[in-house]
């Protein structure tokens, strides 16, 4: 899976290339509005991160271009600006998505997967890990071909966690995926442990190949034993 | 006291002074005057008597004062030659009023016929208690009519003068820094109105300058805070996830992403706050509070259950405000928060909506809090570390801004009552 991030800010660029490495991605990077466009005209990619402002020109013609090229229903725009206007208008020129900056790199790399999920399947858009088979459209979930019934908490965990498999999940970045985004400065986000719990019994009690780990002070990790 | 009637007290005591001043000199010399004026009358009635004593010399006889106002005395060559002219002042019983008067009396003497005379003439003279009293309340409504003149020119012509003053008093009293976005003193001729006009909208508007660039500034500043710490926390998670850390090490970079976290939502709340206050949520929509507090109950149902606090919400009616959508999650949101963060296990959080307000009450702790400062930025009752204290400053924004009112109260159970304008 080849991706790349059109973004002018060295430190975010440096911070996504990294993360989605780990995801084993192939990462192209490009930080002006002229080399994307080279970058774009020239080469195929399964994902773009697209910045709207960019030195030398707007990523709104960039995604023009893409566009004209058929190529713009990969795109996420990242854009610093909490713009309705820019958002609609991206979204317009039939990008897949939009992030405001800053974000979470869990957020980021769950849009990713959903991204090059709904390209790569086309319809049959599942998620299997394990002895796991999770549906994000239909939300089911089933162990072993056994149908489990989660509540929408867990489930909206469980993706979230499935998606950043082996990732470090930051707790504010998971409650804020779940719970909205009103949980700010809630509190330490103690509370989504309970919920976490019984997600835990629940793919215990049913020999899940997986299991979600604390990572102290943190957060949580998805890993498969 | 008024600038008007400043004038007139100290006018008041400036006239008195002065009219006091001059009212001696002028009873000075008017007396002087008079009794110029008598002596020389005196004078020449001496003179006709003189005369008169020379054709007739009856008039020698005339002894006593009685129907006539001279009297001729013989005297001794000795106390003649040494007599001159004296004019004085004396007292005489009038019959008429029954009193001694005062009367101007000239002594002379002449020689007739080788004898030697005294010769007193008078003359009644003005009564110099009656000249002071006249001349007293003469003063006295001279001192009036000059108090009450000033007033009314003070009145209707100073006023007229000093209407450009006031009208810039006016204009200042009601300005609010935040609140007006201009500010223009009215036209007037007079040179010095003019230069305050000038300097004092220089001055506003520089003072409104640095405010909007302070604002702005704010918002700014929060912005550009927001991705380096963005990436400063992303970068701490990507460390931590590299299996090469002890968890010692672990548990400090969570501490350090903890903080940092806590810069985030006190960045946002900033950044908000600003967002509000420099007027950047105009679109509006007809929002219902009832479908806003459902979704947020539903939201904070697992926050409110590990704080052990039940919600209940009564929808006494349907109530609609037509305001910024995010911005009315925003508002109730906060309250809820609120009312959930700072209540005690078993607590209870009451959201009422009524037609034109909703309420939303909670327990907690037992004393009122103080209402003057709770929608204070930065005012924190609670020593809570993941309090920012800006959560009541953004309810109280938001409030502003639509023209809302909020009423804390407490009796017993804290509550905020928002009360709106009904769109209809």
């Amino acid at each position: 899976m080849k991706i790349l991030i059109i973004e002018d800010e060295p430190d975010l660029l440096d911070v996504i290339r990294q993360s989605l490495e780990m995801e084993n991605f192939l990462v192209e990077t490009a930080d002006t509005f002229h080399s994307a466009l080279d970058k774009i005209i020239s080469f195929h990619y399964d994902c773009i991160l697209l910045d709207i402002m960019l030195p030398g020109g707007s990523g709104l013609d960039l995604l023009l271009e893409l566009k004209n090229l058929d190529k713009s229903d990969n795109v996420i725009i990242i854009s610093a600006k909490d713009s309705l206007d820019d958002k609609l208008a991206g979204l317009n020129l039939g990008a897949d998505d939009y992030l405001t900056k800053p974000f979470h790199i869990a957020e980021l790399t769950a849009r990713v997967k959903s991204v090059l999920r709904r390209k790569s399947f086309q319809g049959k858009n599942r998620i299997v890990i394990g002895n796991l088979e999770l549906d994000p459209e239909e939300r089911t979930l089933s162990i072993s071909g056994q149908p489990l019934i989660l509540n929408r908490k867990e489930f909206d965990i469980l993706t979230y966690m499935i998606v950043n498999k082996n990732r470090l999940v930051n707790k504010t970045s998971l409650a804020e995926h779940v719970w909205g985004d009103h949980m700010d400065q809630a509190d330490d986000y103690e509370f989504i442990y309970s919920q976490i719990k019984n997600l835990r019994k629940k793919l215990k009690d049913n020999q899940a190949d997986v299991e979600i780990q604390a990572v102290y002070g943190i957060g949580y990790k998805l890993v498969q034993p | 006291m008024n600038l008007l009637n400043h004038t007139l007290k100290y006018l008041a005591f400036a006239l008195f002074g002065i009219l006091s001043v001059w009212a001696v000199i002028f009873y000075i010399n008017m007396l002087d005057e008079v009794y110029d004026s008598l002596d020389d009358g005196l004078d020449n009635y001496k003179m006709l008597i003189i005369e008169k004593a020379h054709a007739d010399r009856s008039t020698l006889h005339k002894t006593e004062f009685a129907e006539g106002n001279y009297e001729i005395r013989e005297i001794s060559r000795e106390s003649a030659k040494n007599m001159k002219d004296i004019h004085k002042d004396t007292l005489m019983y009038m019959p008429f009023e029954e009193d001694m008067e005062p009367v101007r009396l000239l002594t002379t003497a002449f020689k007739l016929d080788k004898k030697y005379y005294e010769l007193k003439v008078i003359s009644s003279m003005v009564e110099e208690d009656d000249l002071i009293e006249d001349l007293f309340f003469a003063l006295i409504w001279l001192y009036i009519a000059l108090l009450a003149s000033i007033l009314l020119v003070n009145n209707f012509l100073l006023k007229k003068v000093w209407k450009p003053f006031y009208k810039l008093v006016d204009q200042l009293k009601n300005f609010r820094l935040g609140k007006h976005q201009t500010f223009n003193a009215e036209d007037t001729n007079v040179k010095e109105f003019k230069v305050l006009n000038e300097t004092v909208t220089s001055l506003v508007l520089h003072a409104l300058e640095t405010y909007n660039s302070q604002k702005q500034f704010i918002e700014n500043a929060s912005h550009e805070l927001q991705t380096p710490i963005a990436i400063s926390i992303n970068r701490l998670e990507l460390l931590a996830e590299k299996n090469e850390l002890t968890e010692a090490n672990l548990e400090t970079i969570g501490q350090v992403i903890q903080t940092l976290e806590r810069l985030t939502r006190l960045n946002r709340s900033l950044l908000l706050l600003s967002k509000i206050e420099n007027g950047q949520f105009s679109d509006t929509e007809t929002v219902s509070v009832n479908a806003v507090v459902s979704q947020l109950k539903e939201e904070f149902a697992d926050f409110a259950e590990y704080k052990g606090v039940v919600i209940s919400m009564e929808e006494k009616s349907g109530l609609n405000v037509v305001m910024q959508k995010d911005l009315a999650m925003m508002l109730i949101s906060n309250l809820m928060k609120n009312a959930i963060v700072h209540n005690h296990t078993n607590g209870a959080l009451d959201v009422e909506i009524g037609e034109d307000y909703f309420k939303i009450s909670n327990s907690g702790a037992a004393a009122p809090l103080d209402p003057a400062k709770i929608f204070r930025r930065f005012h924190k009752e609670s020593g809570d570390k993941n309090n920012t204290g800006l959560g009541l400053a953004i309810v109280k924004a938001i409030v502003d801004l639509y023209g809302f009112r909020i009423r804390y109260d407490f009796d017993g159970k804290h509550s905020m009552e928002v009360f709106v304008k009904n769109p209809e």
